[in-house]
């Protein structure tokens, strides 16, 4: 009698609607700004700092600059070469961690309470006096060219990139982050440097963190952190106008299963209809084994592990995109299924139960993000660059209850475009005939 | 600057477990229940694992392990298929399922006050599976697409297949968990339930609930949902062909035209982590961190500082598994330096360090590392219930977990440089390539 009794668990308890978390937003003697989750219950802090400009930055033939330079703050910094750096960080247990991404330089960093002092000095350097040692260049350039060489044969990294090319064209985006086998290889000290100075400054950081720390030692520790980086860094770059003319683009590589990369065009963040799409995609392709398209590909055809779709915002770009993988002679027919589950979410909706079902998903697991200090600072500091307010987290779940069938059937039809959803496919797909160059 | 061109092969288990409390007690049917607690958040994590993974498998059913786990979301006597990730889902939750070598685990996140349906599910799952031929035929379709994805379209991974397929002479752990293909495709109902009717079972799960529980909740939910079920008392014992002496190094290169970095791979077979025995794995634990973790260790100094031989080295060791395990190495060379070059200089390295033994600041800063380690996996109260729940599954007990971090302050140089001779052995060992065809003019 299962059945009967998970109906009446789901009527008996309420799902906790909101996320029990307390964020403080800080600002420092110096004027900086910080969001902050105190917990004093394990001794260490997580801080997540994230630098709007990332790779986009790197000017013309230039590409790969911010992600070379990004790689090699931690090979060496202030009075330290690249061994003494990385002994002292261990010797501290400290952990950092650097990455860039097209939109933004992300520095993670954790470090126990009993070596915190120690930690921002060490985490300090590796900001504001980077070496850039000779050495350390030319060992960094290697690991990255090192990774080029391998994506040149890596059928998902093929399809990112040319995905990229065919959508952007010239804008920055359209370019590899990491660069090119030939634009790494010209990179020079002061291409380096340049791109330092123009993507870690004080006007476009935003920070959080969680953990072990008070508002007043908060404050303290980023004015000695961030106080003596540049106030201003590069302009961003403008917005990039998304090619997207429908069909299918082939790129021919030879591998058994063949990666399918598809993306219309998205809602921004702020429109009125973010979060009424997001929503939608989450019944659509959203992650689950009940999406819509997980349901007709995989479980009823078998025809891949996997198929997603999600909403890819940019700065400067906003896309609705998805994925999937299936045997050359069978990616035609999954194609053919996800343009099909397109048309009919446009024309026919959803139902009021997905609807429902959607929203209790979504409502329900929302609070089981903020789990553990790194990870809650990671969330804290995305809302920020996503332009969140402090107050979303409490009001989130809110909003997604009040979203109506009318409504989300009206985005399913305003934005839901499958004429020009467009297909990048790369392997060697059968019956799958190239419509664009 | 860490760009992982080349996947670990297995996950490092460094470190520590103690998280807060942790509660362990068996059920009548011996059903074994560990509850780590975490109060910081209203969630819980739910993680049933079964001692059964891929080198349990009959021979010539390889993948059957893994194709049971994806069965088991096909339904119940009364659960519809998908009708369990569904519900789990209409609650807030996630749920999902993996299988390695020796173990099979399934888990659900949910609110805390949702662990009894959860249970209640799981439960069900483990005595009233039903399958059907269709749902046979399409999944089997998922998991040969599964295999498309992890292996067949990587070179990487079909290297690392046939490494660890020459690697074990007689030891089911030379079969990928995944399966090989061709035996795959001819995988069936009744490999399935066998697999299943033999191995799911209470005296062959282990339960772990960890978060926002109270042991004595979970006690009582756990004796309502798994306590009726009844203990198999035909559970086989679990007893593989083990490896022979291993006389003879072995070799091989994989060419394959997707390859445009090579690189150069060595694995030694070596002991596992056993029960109130885990010095010596405790000792390779420490080697592989001295050899290949981070910026500062043996063989990045070597290799990328003093010489400019390698773009990215590694050393790796797991010493959780139920049989013999294995210690790797990977070095992949710099542009100019053959494959050749890069094993001479590996070995040069080995030798090395087998006369000069580990510098006593440098094994210093790796033990403080993990006694922060100890500090920062608090933070991750589902990382540990993954960690007993691997120990459990492979023949450690609780207690051999919670002793661990401190077995692995007092090991000494004497305790490491022993282990190094002991597993450095290339009778034991297998090098590989992995490189392009070949160009013919």
């Amino acid at each position: 009698m299962i059945r009967f009794a998970l109906v009446a668990i789901m009527v008996l308890a309420a799902l906790p609607a909101r996320a029990a978390v307390d964020v403080e937003q800080v600002t420092s003697p110096g004027g900086i700004d910080a969001w902050l989750v105190e917990d004093h219950s394990i001794p260490f802090v997580a801080l997540e700092l994230r630098f709007r400009g990332g790779t986009s930055l790197d000017p013309e033939g230039k590409a790969g600059a911010v992600n070379l330079m990004t790689g090699l703050l931690e090979e060496g910094a202030g009075t330290r070469d690249a061994q003494e750096f990385a002994r002292a960080t261990e010797a501290l247990a400290a952990r950092f961690g650097y990455g860039a991404g097209d939109d933004t330089v992300s520095v993670s960093a954790q470090f126990l309470t009993e070596r915190r002092a120690e930690a921002i000095e060490l985490l300090r350097d590796s900001l504001i006096a980077p070496r850039f040692d000779p050495e350390a260049i030319e060992r960094v350039r290697a690991q990255v060219l090192s990774g080029l060489r391998s994506d040149q044969t890596d059928p998902r990294s093929l399809a990112g990139r040319a995905a990229s090319r065919l959508i952007y064209g010239d804008h920055p985006y359209g370019r590899p982050g990491e660069g090119t086998i030939e634009s790494v290889s010209s990179l020079t000290r002061e291409d380096i440097a340049v791109a330092h100075r123009a993507a870690l400054a004080r006007d476009r950081v935003h920070i959080s963190a969680v953990g072990d720390i008070t508002a007043e030692e908060l404050g303290a520790l980023l004015d000695r952190l961030l106080g003596d980086l540049p106030a201003t860094g590069a302009p961003l770059p403008g917005e990039a106008d998304p090619t997207l003319p429908g069909g299918i683009k082939v790129v021919e590589f030879e591998t058994p299963q063949s990666i399918a990369l598809f993306a219309q065009r998205g809602p921004d963040r702020h429109h009125p209809d973010f979060l009424t799409a997001y929503v939608l995609n989450h019944i659509l392709g959203g992650g689950g084994f009940e999406s819509r398209l997980m349901t007709e590909v995989r479980e009823k055809r078998g025809l891949t592990y996997g198929v997603y779709s999600y909403l890819a915002n940019k700065d400067a770009a906003d896309l609705w995109m998805g994925s999937v993988a299936s045997a050359n002679g069978r990616v035609a027919e999954a194609i053919a299924v996800i343009r099909d589950q397109w048309a009919r979410l446009r024309d026919e909706g959803v139902t009021a139960e997905e609807l429902e079902d959607a929203k209790t998903y979504l409502t329900g697991a929302y609070p089981l993000r903020f789990e553990g200090n790194a990870q809650i600072a990671s969330i804290a500091v995305g809302m920020q660059v996503d332009g969140l307010p402090v107050e979303y987290i409490a009001n989130r779940n809110e909003m997604i209850e009040e979203i109506t069938l009318e409504e989300i059937n009206r985005v399913a039809r305003e934005w839901l475009d499958p004429d020009r959803l467009t297909f990048v496919v790369v392997g060697q797909p059968e019956g799958v005939e190239s419509t664009v160059n | 600057m860490r760009r992982l061109i080349v996947a670990l092969l297995l996950v490092i288990p460094f470190g520590p477990a103690w998280a807060g409390p942790v509660t362990s007690f068996t059920l009548d049917n011996g059903m074994e229940v560990v509850v780590i607690e975490d109060h910081r958040a209203p969630a819980v994590t739910q993680m049933v694992w079964y001692r059964a993974g891929s080198a349990d498998e009959p021979p010539g059913m390889s993948g059957v392990a893994h194709f049971l786990e994806h069965l088991l979301f096909k339904g119940t006597e009364t659960l519809e298929p998908g009708e369990f990730s569904a519900t789990v889902a209409r609650h807030g939750g996630t749920d999902n399922a993996f299988t390695s070598y020796d173990y099979t685990a399934y888990f659900q996140r949910i609110a805390a006050d949702r662990l009894g349906l959860v249970m209640e599910m799981e439960a069900d799952r483990m005595a009233n599976l039903r399958l059907s031929e269709n749902d046979i035929a399409t999944e089997r379709d998922v998991i040969l697409e599964e295999r498309n994805q992890r292996v067949e379209n990587s070179p990487a991974a079909l290297f690392r297949e046939r490494m660890g397929a020459v690697q074990y002479l007689n030891h089911p752990y030379g079969a990928p968990i995944i399966g090989w293909r061709h035996e795959m495709e001819a995988l069936d109902r009744a490999a399935a339930v066998d697999f299943y009717s033999t191995y799911y079972a209470p005296n062959n799960a282990i339960l772990i609930v960890a978060g926002d529980a109270d042991p004595e909740e979970v006690r009582a939910l756990a004796e309502k949902h798994y306590g009726p079920i009844p203990a198999n008392p035909d559970l086989p014992e679990r007893i593989r062909p083990q490896e022979p002496p291993q006389l003879a190094e072995r070799r091989l290169s994989l060419r394959d035209p997707r390859v445009s970095q090579p690189y150069v791979a060595r694995s030694y077979l070596a002991p596992e982590r056993d029960s109130g025995a885990q010095r010596e794995a405790a000792a390779l634990t420490l080697l592989a961190a001295l050899m290949g973790n981070g910026q500062t260790s043996v063989l990045n100094e070597a290799l990328q500082f003093e010489q400019s031989i390698a773009v990215q080295v590694g050393a790796w060791y797991s010493g959780m598994s139920l049989d013999d395990a294995s210690l790797d190495f990977v070095v992949v060379p710099a542009p100019g330096v053959t494959l050749d070059e890069a094993e001479a200089a590996l070995g040069e390295v080995l030798t090395g360090f087998l006369e000069t033994g580990p510098d006593p600041e440098h094994l210093e800063r790796i033990k403080s590392q993990l006694r922060a380690q100890e500090i920062y996996e608090r933070d991750d109260v589902t990382a540990l219930a993954q960690r007993y729940g691997r120990a459990l599954t492979q023949g450690l007990t609780v207690a051999d977990v919670q002793a661990w971090p401190d077995i692995l302050q007092e090991i000494t140089d004497e305790e490491i440089m022993d282990a190094a001779r002991n597993v450095l052995d290339r009778e034991r060992s297998v090098t590989g390539y992995l490189m392009a065809p070949e160009v013919t003019q």
